[in-house]
């Protein structure tokens, strides 16, 4: 009925290998995009885009490189919050020492640092597997944050080490600073989004994310077969890196306006990123998107409902959010251990046959 | 799809959030949960008893009831950030975040927004220049103010002269442990003491480097700026390694009684600064057990008034509730904006006879704010842990900061902000 | 001999100490990872969820008093009475039990044969929900362990060890907390070798470790297993807690240490215990030793990060940790 794919002919190899084969799913993607666009940014308010929107879209973009790395090609990192900060601090510097280059040129820079200093850091990958380089990565993390807090130079010889996002324009409208319209901070996110989206799901599904996918099914068959497992790995982290250099560059400028390393960038952002993709998917783009909904907005919807529908206490709901996040985390891993993204195939599968199942 | 959804959702929230009512509303983020919810929780029952107080025994200020919104933060900047956009919607008139993170994310956003912020003791020092921070106030006293304090009370100890004495400074590895370093150094350069700098990172649960190396050093005092499990450690280690307690001296959020009291009779004689007085016995807070808590309108269950963060959170909305009807008179209406709650704060003057009035007499330093000083009047008094008797007893009576210093560094940091941000000093 | 020279033994010693109190931590997960092939990330959430239960149970404290008091409107704190410290001890062993029945029958059964990055989010859930359950039962605010643990300087080594280094040397500074932190641990991990070797069901749990499918194929349970190893990592996270609590008071924080046990396991192997005991010193001793020679040039605070790094180069050399089971692949 929703799901129409009869009379769905693919009549040439571009056509039968494009993003979404099914054109239902082309449309319902064209929708989308067009509503995130065009519509939404002229509904939007500040509370919509600061506690929702800007936090589920620059999360996504971690997500997103985060599934490159560990979904994708098997590595569990957990120095993402380092390799976010590699990316505000980059920005911040870059937004400091070339004021009048577009701030868009510069959160692009800063993902290219970032993707330079993951793959340093992706250098033991080559040796270490599994959990033993989840927590080989977490030096990455902690050395970073430290090494941020420690060297004046980083933040400018400010008094406390908190760094802050002066005001920049693009095409005459603020997209950082205090006095950014909500609507151009939500649309500036929602631009790298869609390009990091895309990027990803190009590469992914090229020779070198049939490469990365090689390596994480196996990675001695893999170089059997020819795959090199050092440049593999390494892309792996370079672009992984890079879409997290983005995601924090983005953090730090748009979302935040001022961080502090060890607040934002600790080891808890980390462990949130890694949550996402966990829940979202392994290996899936619109996994991240959907891990990363996950875990802004269930903690909002919950307060929403504990706090203003409810009227309970503002501790008893916290504490209560806390069991209900871990229930539902358990709930969904017991029901299906792939994470949203597979619950939303076995959707799809069941929609493209209903009401006739037989 | 989940576009749709989010949208949906978004538009619940926003309709549940923009149900404004006509009542002084003050946001309260607060954090119960988390790591810091030991000293979350006393602050922000204080903060709300006073206003419930302030309804149940003046119907309000000036005959408008205060709305108390309470928003948990856990600490967490990202959450702040959502609390504060969930609040000032419903007309919110004064911030108080209680976090360093958290105030350095409204600063701007607040400026923007217009609605005045209190960072009470705490986040950026140099917003008591209030011609560059026209919207943040940090009186009644800062941490450079703190650690002049702490300076002036042990030159007092030592007769005037801190000549070849070594004081190092145990700090959260953070923006907020960092801040006093700068005052500390110039400080040492005119007073002759040697300063050594000891960092603890975040959470701070395992010093014993640290304090094997002060124990090594052997320094004259130690200074702490500490905050959470970093404090009861600090001071379980240091009765470890026998340092004297009486030389050891916290700052403001280093001096609570749990701070102490997981170490028991060897937190004995720990000294910290307040910059407000404890005393158990005022009458204010026999009229919150009576008029509030009876009639079950208590923030917590109780168990904290009068403890240390308790007081001060009380202290912090007599502060906000003193500036909300300095602006009533100022305006002469009641129902006031956070514009008009703004000049309430920077006209806002304390003294005695009105502390006394309020049933919380001495409770603060006298001081009075202006376009040009933001921060107060700096004071602060240094008291001392009875463990026997589980108080904390004052040593001392206010003592001042050595203001000249201070305000040079205060004007240099806030031109600089200014020329970084392209903001033009001024009065509004 | 300088003073320094003892300073640096000083270090060493009480880098030794600390090393054994990141191995309590260690243990609990070792003994997970070794019979299921879970990496618990609760294993911090369990030393604090335990820890709690041990103070609640001891002050006679009403679970869930503030969820009971907000819904019902009463005014319930305490029942009036102080449980003493073994049976309270007991008591939260008993509770810990129950928890680990209560993994296994609802989570775990669930999720066999997934694989291990499942398994491992699937103990996040877990501690999000412990945490949120431990906050509701016993409340957020920092409780004092009163066990009668000694604590501070042990003076007499002080006394004996004072002339050693001339006049600048104080003589060798040790905690006596941790003098008996080392004392359970070697108790400890002497009783889990004993059990493990020497009784039915340990070997039955090393069966386990080894190959769940032969260790079926000969009559073990692996439920009853896993809920004694769930158990046994219970009660390990209750000594750890304690020893943590006991210096910092039982609080939120307590559940952070596990992020000081990751190296240690990284070091010493996911599945060896002795693995964890020696990690555990190796990281102690390592990064205060650090912190004491280089620490101080590049502005201290270096232990956190220096842990990870130090572990990471062993693991360049042993990518399985020292003691861990050789990683051999097939294809």
């Amino acid at each position: 009925m929703l799901y129409r794919e009869a009379g769905d002919y693919k009549t040439s190899y571009e056509a039968d290998s494009q993003t979404f084969p099914i054109a239902f799913d082309r449309y319902r993607y064209w929708f989308v995009l067009a509503v995130a666009f065009l519509v939404l940014p002229f509904l939007v308010n500040d509370y919509v885009v600061n506690a929702l929107l800007l936090p589920f879209l620059i999360y996504s973009i971690a997500a997103i490189g985060l599934n490159i790395l560990t979904g994708y090609t098997g590595q569990v990192s957990l120095g993402t919050g380092g390799f976010m900060a590699v990316g505000a601090y980059a920005c911040y510097k870059l937004m400091t020492a070339f004021p009048d280059v577009n701030i868009l040129i510069h959160v692009l820079l800063a993902g290219g640092i970032t993707a330079i200093v993951g793959t340093l850091f992706g250098l033991p990958s080559l040796r270490i597997k599994g959990f033993y380089l989840a927590v080989a990565t977490l030096a990455a993390q902690f050395f970073l944050v430290w090494l941020f807090n420690k060297v004046a130079w980083f933040y400018n010889y400010s008094a406390s080490g908190q760094i802050s996002a002066p005001e920049r324009f693009v095409f005459g409208v603020a997209v950082t600073g205090p006095n950014t319209p909500a609507w151009a901070s939500y649309l500036v996110c929602l631009v790298f989004v869609t390009f990091c989206a895309l990027i990803a799901r190009n590469l992914t599904r090229g020779a070198l994310g049939r490469q990365w996918m090689a390596i994480r099914d196996m990675d001695i068959a893999a170089e059997i077969i020819g795959v090199n497992p050092l440049k593999a790995k390494l892309t792996a982290f370079a672009v992984s890196s890079f879409f997290v250099g983005i995601s924090g560059a983005l953090f730090f400028a748009v979302y935040l306006g001022a961080v502090e390393v060890g607040e934002a960038f600790g080891i808890n952002k980390s462990f949130l990123v890694l949550f996402m993709i966990i829940i979202g998917g392994l290996g899936s783009i619109f996994g991240a998107f959907a891990g990363a909904a996950f875990l802004v907005t269930l903690p909002v919807f919950l307060k929403l409902i504990g706090v203003d529908l409810l009227g309970w206490p503002t501790d008893l709901v916290a504490h209560l959010q806390l069991v209900v996040v871990g229930l539902l985390i358990m709930f969904f891993l017991v029901k299906e251990p792939h994470g949203l993204a597979q619950l939303w195939r076995v959707a799809k599968e069941k929609l493209r046959l209903w009401p006739f199942p037989h | 799809m989940k576009m749709k959804t989010l949208t949906t959702l978004a538009l619940t929230s926003a309709l549940v959030a923009g149900s404004a009512a006509a009542d002084l509303v003050i946001p309260d983020l607060s954090y119960r949960t988390g790591p810091y919810a030991a000293g979350g929780t006393p602050f922000s029952d204080g903060y709300q008893d006073y206003f419930n107080l302030l309804n149940a025994r003046d119907g309000g200020i000036g005959g408008e009831t205060v709305r108390v919104v309470e928003c948990e933060t856990g600490y967490n900047t990202e959450r702040g950030v959502e609390c504060y956009e969930s609040t000032k919607g419903e007309g919110a008139l004064i911030y108080q975040p209680l976090s360093t993170g958290i105030t350095y994310q409204l600063i701007p956003k607040t400026t923007a927004d217009e609605i005045p912020l209190h960072t009470m003791g705490y986040g950026r020092t140099s917003a008591a220049a209030g011609e560059v921070f026209p919207w943040v106030f940090n009186y009644p006293a800062n941490y450079w103010d703190a650690a002049s304090v702490m300076v002036n009370y042990l030159l007092e100890q030592n007769d005037g002269s801190l000549e070849g004495k070594n004081i190092a400074l145990l700090f959260h590895n953070s923006a907020y442990g960092k801040e006093p370093i700068r005052t500390l150094e110039e400080l040492a350069e005119e007073h002759g003491f040697t300063f050594t700098q000891i960092a603890v990172d975040h959470p701070g649960q395992e010093q014993k480097s640290q304090w094997l190396q002060i124990r090594r050093e052997r320094p004259d005092y130690v200074l702490m700026w500490g905050w959470g499990v970093m404090n009861q450690v600090a001071i379980q280690e240091a009765a470890n390694v026998g340092f004297p307690m009486e030389n050891f001296i916290g700052n403001w959020w280093a001096g609570a009684e749990h701070d102490v009291t997981p170490a028991g009779a060897a937190s004995d004689g720990y000294l910290s600064l307040n910059m407000n007085r404890i005393d158990t016995s005022l009458p204010v807070f026999g009229q919150i057990d009576s008029m509030v808590h009876e009639a079950g309108n208590a923030a917590g269950d109780g168990s904290n008034i009068g403890s240390v963060l308790y007081t001060r959170g009380m202290y912090a909305a007599m502060l906000a509730a003193e500036a909300i009807a300095k602006a009533q008179e100022i305006h002469g209406v009641a129902d006031v904006t956070p514009a008009m709650v703004r000049d309430g704060m920077e006209a806002l003057e304390i003294t005695n006879a009105r502390m006394e009035e309020l049933g919380m007499a001495q409770i603060g330093p006298e001081f009075s704010v202006s376009c040009e000083n933001h921060g107060g009047s700096g004071l602060g008094i240094v008291q001392q842990w009875n463990a026997a008797d589980a108080e904390w007893v004052a040593l001392t009576d206010y003592i001042s900061p050595q203001d000249a210093l201070i305000d040079g560094l205060i004007a240099e940091d806030s031109t600089a902000f200014a020329a970084e941000n392209n903001i033009t000093p001024g009065c509004l | 001999m300088p003073a320094d020279f003892y300073y640096g033994i000083e270090v060493v010693l009480n880098g030794l100490m600390a090393g054994v109190m990141y191995a309590l931590v260690a243990l609990g997960f070792v003994l997970i990872f070794k019979a299921s092939g879970i990496f618990n990330f609760a294993q911090g959430v369990m030393a604090l969820f335990a820890a709690l239960t041990l103070v609640g149970i001891m002050e006679g404290q009403v679970p869930f008093a503030h969820l009971i008091n907000a819904t019902f409107g009463t005014e319930i704190h305490h029942f009036g009475w102080h449980v003493p410290a073994l049976l309270a001890i007991l008591l939260t062993v008993g509770v810990m039990v129950i928890f680990a029945w209560a993994v296994q029958r609802f989570l775990f059964r669930h999720l066999v044969g997934q694989e291990p990055i499942i398994l491992f989010m699937a103990t996040i859930g877990l501690a999000y929900f412990l945490e949120g359950v431990g906050d509701l039962m016993w409340g957020s605010n920092i409780k004092t362990l009163a066990l009668g643990l000694p604590q501070g300087g042990a003076r007499w080594i002080e006394d004996a060890t004072a002339g050693l280094g001339g006049d600048d040397f104080y003589g060798f500074f040790i905690d006596k907390l941790d003098l008996v932190a080392t004392l359970v641990a070697i108790v400890l991990v002497a009783g889990l070798i004993a059990f493990s070797q020497y009784t039915k069901h340990g070997r039955a749990m090393r069966a386990v470790a080894d190959d769940h499918q032969a260790a079926l194929s000969v009559g073990i349970s692996l439920n009853f297993i896993w809920i004694l190893v769930w158990s046994l990592a219970g009660f390990v996270a209750l000594v750890a807690g304690v020893m943590w609590g006991a210096k910092s008071g039982v609080q939120f924080s307590l559940s952070l240490i596990a992020l000081k046990a990751l190296p240690v396991l990284m070091l010493g192997g996911f599945t060896s215990i002795p693995g964890a005991i020696v990690g555990g010193l190796i990281i102690g001793v390592g990064e205060k030793l650090f912190e004491f020679l280089v620490g101080p040039m590049v502005g201290g605070a270096t232990e956190n990060w220096f842990a990870y790094v130090l572990a990471l180069l062993f693991l360049v050399f042993r990518p399985q940790g020292l003691f861990g089971e050789k990683i051999i692949e097939r294809v």
